[in-house]
């Protein structure tokens, strides 16, 4: 890409525009000050849905449409969902830490849209020095009049507050962020009633991720048919992927959708570190399923459609790369312990599955499992999946399902050692 | 209980601060607030100490049982005493990837502890944790402590030698001022 849209500070000439008035001067909050003064809201949310824009943070619903199911009722709350906690997943922090003012611009139309006088951004709690300087710049947005009452002499007034979490995944799922906003628990809701009817304060609220947001003020501006042009037909625009583990060069890229793992990894990336085999990727972070690096997987599209063709899911584009020195059996294993670690504790199936399934691995690493124990890991999974009010229960699964499919071997030769020291101990 | 055992720190000495919080919530969902105001408590120290849990519940008009549940629930809140400093080492698999479980051990080497150990002076709690959003700059921790929470990636065993010598000096500089 010749152009940075989204981490836009990368471009040449705009070092500093994390600055409000360099922000300003490269026609900031232009597209807010159209929207507000001479846009309804219905006008706003159909540009958007117009754009094509999927949600970015991992499950890649279209945002327009999120919009307009918005009851009509009032108040409403607009809340940016910066809780960032996926392993593997690092590009809000970035957006906020050197884009700030595109990211809080796309809050601001967003709210505009939906016509909330109050938004949240609600920060994962170690985003704690990002926050204040978020809060700063939220003051700046103040004191000039882009915030506060009767923005640009319309009647519109909107406030933008910040949350911070405090060190729990599942506040990145949206009904259990909305739980920890209002001081409870941050426990996932029975759905439906869906936030856009139910939301905060049992209000219509729209929860979107930093990174959907920050697209917003590019559609705005140069209109959703420019927007479409970028990416395939069914996964438009610009997306941050942020490569991590085994690459010689790990960061975050900012690609078209639709650029491949393969030039991804190595054309971008550099390939891997020491120049060792890649053996498997997780395309989404510790939450979708092993893939083999074969040449079919390198050559897949990085889109919303093409990755579940080949068995995982694009999420939040959290990629990664495990080279061949990687035992699968352990990689499933810290995936296990994240997730026994961040099971809220509210299903049975996931609370309960995470730790025996943690423990079932543990055994296997340290040698001490029969081909029984590995059988017992899947009939174990099997009882998660599908079975939790939020999808942390089924993420949970993908590393065992996938891992012991794709990777048996692996997994065998803890089996072997076990056996062999048993053998060895019996002879004793 | 919570009549005895609450004191009136928050709203003595950080009045302003509370009142800031509030606002940032409707009038009539206060307990929206118990999350910052546990944050805020933590300037006089991480530990949420009943008397701080009792003071919290007073100020939101909500059951002492509501402000220790959300201690429970949320890592970045602590209801036992700990080092004054936390070191906290993402162990997660993309860190690991990176070395992060040998940087774990090293960290603990230095200080004398195992991981959830505390050092003797009181000082430092290593612990490790999961991800924090900076995969690509592994290995990397957080330290938390009175003054909030502070990112140090990329880093070696010599980066955390300074890291703790400054924590420890900062300790010893305040102390001073801090005896009232």
């Amino acid at each position: 890409m010749t152009e940075y849209l989204l981490l836009r500070h990368r471009n040449r000439g705009e070092e500093n525009i994390a600055d409000l008035d360099t922000y300003l001067s490269l026609g900031g909050f232009e597209a807010y000050e159209r929207v507000v003064t001479t846009m309804t809201p219905q006008e706003v949310i159909d540009i958007v849905k117009a754009s094509g824009l999927r949600g970015r943070g991992g499950a890649g619903f279209p945002t327009g449409v999120k919009w307009s199911f918005l009851s009509d009722r009032f108040p409403r709350y607009v809340v940016a969902n910066s809780d960032e906690s996926e392993p593997g997943t690092f590009k809000d922090r970035e957006i906020m830490e050197q884009n700030p003012f595109q990211f809080l611009e796309g809050l601001m139309i967003c709210a505009y849209a939906a016509q909330a006088e109050v938004a949240y951004n609600y920060c994962r709690g170690e985003f704690w020095e990002l926050t204040q300087v978020l809060e700063s710049k939220v003051r700046q947005l103040n004191d000039r009049g882009l915030l506060g009452r009767r923005i640009f002499d319309t009647d519109y007034s909107l406030q933008i507050n910040h949350h911070l979490g405090a060190g729990a995944y599942i506040c990145g799922e949206e009904s259990a962020l909305l739980e920890s906003i209002e001081g409870k628990l941050g426990q996932p809701r029975l759905k439906p009633p869906f936030p856009a009817d139910r939301g905060l304060y049992q209000l219509p609220t729209v929860v979107n991720n930093t990174e959907t947001l920050t697209n917003v003020p590019l559609i705005i501006s140069r209109g959703p048919e420019w927007y479409k042009s970028i990416g395939t037909e069914k996964s438009c625009g610009p997306k941050i992927m942020c490569l991590s583990g085994h690459a010689k060069h790990p960061g975050n890229y900012e690609t078209p959708l639709g650029i491949t793992f393969r030039e991804l990894i190595f054309d971008l990336a550099g390939g891997i570190r020491d120049d060792k085999a890649l053996k498997a990727i997780m395309p989404s972070g510790a939450s979708a399923p092993f893939l083999p690096a074969s040449d079919e997987v390198l050559d897949t599209p990085l889109t919303y459609e093409d990755i579940p063709k080949i068995g995982s899911q694009l999420g939040s584009a959290s990629i990664i790369l495990l080279d061949e020195t990687v035992d699968i059996s352990w990689a499933a294993l810290k995936t296990m312990k994240f997730f026994e670690h961040e099971s809220c504790g509210k299903c049975t199936p996931c609370r309960e599955g995470t730790y025996w399934m943690y423990h079932l691995l543990g055994r296997i690493n340290s040698d001490k499992a029969e081909q029984a124990d590995v059988d017992l890991l899947g009939e174990v999974a099997q009882q998660v999946v599908g079975k939790c009010l939020c999808p942390l229960g089924d993420f949970a699964t993908s590393a065992v399902f996938s891992g012991i499919e794709l990777f048996q071997q692996d997994f065998n030769l803890h089996i072997a050692t076990a056996v062999n020291g048993k053998d060895d101990s019996n002879t004793k | 209980m919570s009549s005895n055992t609450a004191n009136q720190t928050l709203r003595t000495r950080y009045s302003a601060e509370v009142k800031d919080i509030l606002k940032r919530y409707p009038d009539d969902q206060k307990r929206s607030a118990v999350m910052p105001l546990l944050f805020l408590s933590q300037k006089e120290g991480l530990q949420a100490t009943v008397s701080v849990m009792s003071e919290i519940a007073q100020i939101l008009d909500i059951s002492i049982t509501q402000v220790a549940s959300i201690v429970g629930f949320y890592t970045l809140y602590y209801s036992h005493s700990g080092g004054k400093n936390r070191i906290q080492i993402c162990t997660d698999l993309p860190c690991a990837l990176r070395g992060a479980d040998d940087f774990a051990d090293k960290v603990c080497e230095k200080l004398g502890v195992k991981l959830g150990e505390t050092t003797e002076d009181g000082e430092f709690t290593v612990e490790s944790v999961m991800c924090l959003a900076a995969c690509d700059k592994a290995p990397m921790f957080q330290v938390q402590n009175g003054d909030g929470i502070t990112y140090h990636e990329r880093q070696t065993i010599s980066d955390v030698q300074a890291v703790i010598e400054q924590l420890g000096n900062a300790e010893i500089d305040k102390s001073p001022e801090g005896a009232e």
